[in-house]
């Protein structure tokens, strides 16, 4: 047993570290921490991680990927977060493009590939529906065959930044068959076409990210359709279980508890530093003792993956696990603030400490979505029953 | 990069599960357990023809060199057999402090009577006004001749029942609860002005609460010095005591989902219920949790590169998390197989009580989370 990574590793650590160091300047991170244009601000950054190759992680080399190993891939972003800088914006580059790369032909791989590497198109995310949440496989937007095209009617719901996305991959049924996971297909549609409406949702963070996308006879050209017509379940699938392992959060989880534990020793509880309320105290460890078996959890899923093993209901659990340190770390994070964590304001803070306070806020608001997205994590209780308690 | 046990760790681990196997069913557990002794001697020498014994100790004294993930590996093992025979108090404790003790002549004689099973020892160190801090004592140890006089009294000393030589932690110097001014002294346990009032424990452990009046031991550590090799033996005691609780959790979480495989209620069996199922998940995790703690603190503890101050963050981390986790596994094991959890007959209730009397000793969750919380936060 031991935690060692390779002297070749080591190096790449190295590497890594001194490009976010340069990389992510004062002036880009003041710009992040903003939270305005953000469109504008990912793009800047996505460019720059582009122009060193670093940008698409998960892809191999042939397609202009890093071509990484698991572990390469670990320490780039433990190292992404020790640095504090912002992830990218994954519905291009690690949901869509994947798909594109493993089921696509040689055309869609030409016409989408690079426009994903170069941040020009910006996708979003068309699965969820109004009727099909966790139950993904009730959805039933329809494509209908007309000519060379299909007619695509339906609607899509809790679609991240639809408003500002130039595309949209969508799971459509173009099938009716006796399992309901046969006869949906896997389409790219440009948010252009006509018949898209967008209607935005504004969430409990007081922010807009989220939307409605309703398709009325949505006419798109078949040679947009992924792989054969009715077998778009299994592509996403595959996906699903990619967007399942980047979940667990355990740089960011102890990046945050840095912070709080920094905080606290700057607040004062009565007459005392925060930091030495022993009820202070225990709430953080039990945090950070949660947190500390999380990362051996990680290393150990990672280390099976290094030895060719493929996760399975592993990446359940770390979903899991993940998203309820991150929620917790966001509430104690709100009251470390105090009464700053209830500000609306964006800008013009009165301090540091306003604006983290607004800050967690919104951490807090959006972050339950985190138990809720990628398959909630009633469902991921779910899947470790069955796949492996046998239940 | 490697959480996995070594192929030697994985046979030494295979031959302890043959074992138990064939010989180590829970009724066959529970002929030692329920007799007068409280274990198989029987047993226990298998374990010495075995080898398991020599595992802890040096190769200078006779043993066979293992690291602390050699021990872990076996008390896992242990874990899920619930083995009763009091392989911890003599080799991890008892053995434990001889392998640290400066007198060589002593070290000698007795390790390899450990190691082939035919010496039964004891550390009396704890007291009844001290709870779980070892650094309470007030028995005394005073000069007389060549040897030393020792009075005072130790509570819930494992192994006690059956011991024949003890090492008594006394106070040859400072305040009551000062760190330094402690030493370690060997005493007979027949010898006169020691008095053994033994009693069991619910885990099935033979112990005693030990009177010391005037009784003479000899001393075997520098004089009040004893506080690094007390801090060395309780952190490997930690570190073994929490594997053997990971071979129990995993155990209780096995058993119990295979019982709500079998249980009908409503006609149908109880593991279709949703309500259970995403409990059983809770305890699954559970278990990983602690598993993965547990691989973590191991393989941190055998690395050079790894300070003091981190080894004792992840000990204690590692036993706050294992009490935690620990009950709740025991509990929604109870829980789960609802009025059968609460018979004698069936064996999750052992495994439970052996979890809580882990959970017990040298400290509790909160303890160690407190020390976690002073190390880590307190400015």
């Amino acid at each position: 047993m031991d935690n060692h990574f390779s002297s070749a590793d080591l190096e790449f650590q190295q590497e890594v570290r001194a490009f976010f160091k340069s990389a992510y300047t004062p002036e880009l991170q003041a710009k992040v921490e903003s939270g305005e244009d953000h469109k504008s601000v990912a793009i800047e950054w996505q460019t720059k991680l582009n122009d060193q190759g670093w940008f698409a992680v998960d892809w191999p080399v042939e397609v202009g990927g890093t071509g990484w190993t698991p572990v390469q891939k670990f320490i780039f972003e433990t190292e992404r977060c020790e640095a504090g800088a912002p992830d990218v914006v994954p519905f291009g580059v690690k949901m869509v493009a994947p798909v594109i790369f493993t089921f696509g032909n040689d055309e869609q791989k030409k016409r989408f590939l690079p426009r994903i590497l170069s941040s020009e198109d910006w996708w979003c995310q068309g699965y969820s529906e109004p009727g099909a949440g966790s139950d993904l496989a009730a959805l039933q937007t329809k494509a209908i065959k007309d000519g060379d095209d299909y007619l695509v009617t339906g609607a899509k719901i809790w679609t991240t930044y639809a408003q500002s996305a130039d595309w949209i991959f969508c799971l459509v049924r173009t099938g009716t068959f006796e399992k309901r996971q046969q006869g949906i297909s896997f389409l790219l549609i440009d948010m252009k076409s006509e018949g898209i409406q967008v209607n935005p949702i504004h969430s409990i963070d007081n922010h807009h990210s989220l939307n409605e996308v309703v398709f009325d006879n949505v006419r798109v050209p078949k040679e947009n359709l992924i792989g054969a017509e009715n077998q778009g379940w299994t592509y996403a699938k595959a996906l699903l279980a990619h967007e399942r392992t980047s979940i667990a959060g355990v740089a960011d989880s102890r990046r945050w508890l840095r912070e709080i534990t920094d905080l606290a020793k700057q607040q004062t509880n009565y007459k005392g530093k925060l930091i030495d309320d022993p009820l202070f105290q225990t709430r953080l460890s039990d945090i950070e003792i949660e947190l500390m078996a999380l990362e051996y959890m990680e290393l150990r899923v990672l280390a099976k993956l290094s030895s060719g093993e493929t996760p399975g209901a592993e990446s359940s659990l770390l979903k899991i696990k993940g998203t309820e340190i991150q929620q917790s770390l966001q509430e104690l994070r709100m009251q470390t603030i105090g009464a700053y964590s209830g500000s609306l304001h964006l800008d013009n803070f009165e301090s540091d400490l306003h604006r983290r306070g607004s800050n967690s806020r919104r951490a807090y608001m959006y972050g339950r979505a985190a138990t809720i997205y990628g398959g909630s994590n009633e469902v991921q209780r779910n899947v470790i029953a069955k796949a492996v308690l046998g239940l | 990069m490697n959480f996995e046990y070594s192929e030697e760790q994985n046979a030494l681990k295979e031959s302890i599960v043959r074992w138990a196997q064939d010989n180590y069913s829970f009724d066959q557990r529970r002929v030692g357990a329920d007799s007068d002794n409280g274990f198989s001697q029987d047993h226990y020498n298998t374990f010495a023809e075995l080898g398991w014994l020599s595992v802890p100790f040096s190769e200078e004294n006779g043993g066979y060199g293992g690291s602390v993930v050699d021990i872990a590996a076996v008390m896992e093992e242990f874990g899920k057999a619930l083995v009763v025979e009091p392989v911890f108090p003599n080799l991890i404790l008892f053995g434990g402090l001889l392998e640290r003790s400066t007198n060589d002549v002593i070290k000698a004689d007795l390790i390899p009577q450990i190691i082939d099973g035919s010496l039964m020892g004891a550390v009396a160190m704890y007291e009844p006004q001290a709870r779980f801090d070892a650094s309470n004592i007030a028995t005394t140890a005073t000069e007389a001749g060549d040897t030393y006089s020792i009075s005072g009294h130790k509570s819930v000393v494992l192994g006690g029942a059956h011991a024949k030589k003890l090492i008594v932690v006394a106070r040859t110097s400072g305040a009551q609860t000062d760190e330094d001014g402690l030493s370690l002294f060997l005493v007979d346990a027949d010898a006169s002005g020691v008095e053994v009032n033994a009693y069991p424990l619910m885990d099935g452990q033979q112990v005693a609460d030990i009177h010391f009046n005037n009784a003479s031991g000899q001393l075997i550590s520098d004089l009040g010095n004893a506080s690094l090799a007390i801090g060395e033996v309780l952190a490997i005691a930690h570190v073994a005591l929490s594997a053997e609780a990971v071979g129990l959790m995993s155990v209780l979480n096995r058993t119990t989902v295979e019982y709500t495989k079998t249980r009908k209620q409503f006609g149908v069996t109880i593991s279709s219920f949703q309500a259970l199922q995403h409990r059983m998940v809770d305890t699954f995790m559970s278990y990983e949790q602690a598993k993965s703690l547990l691989v973590g603190t191991l393989v941190e503890l055998t690395d050079d590169r790894t300070t003091p101050e981190r080894a004792s963050k992840m000990v204690n981390a590692l036993r706050t998390l294992i009490a935690k986790n620990g009950k709740h596994i025991g509990d929604e094991a109870i829980q789960l197989h609802g009025g059968m959890g609460l018979t004698d007959e069936m064996n999750i209730g052992h495994y439970h009580k052996r979890m809580m009397m882990i959970n017990l000793m040298f400290g509790d969750g909160d303890f160690f989370q407190q020390q976690f919380n002073q190390e880590a936060y307190a400015s």
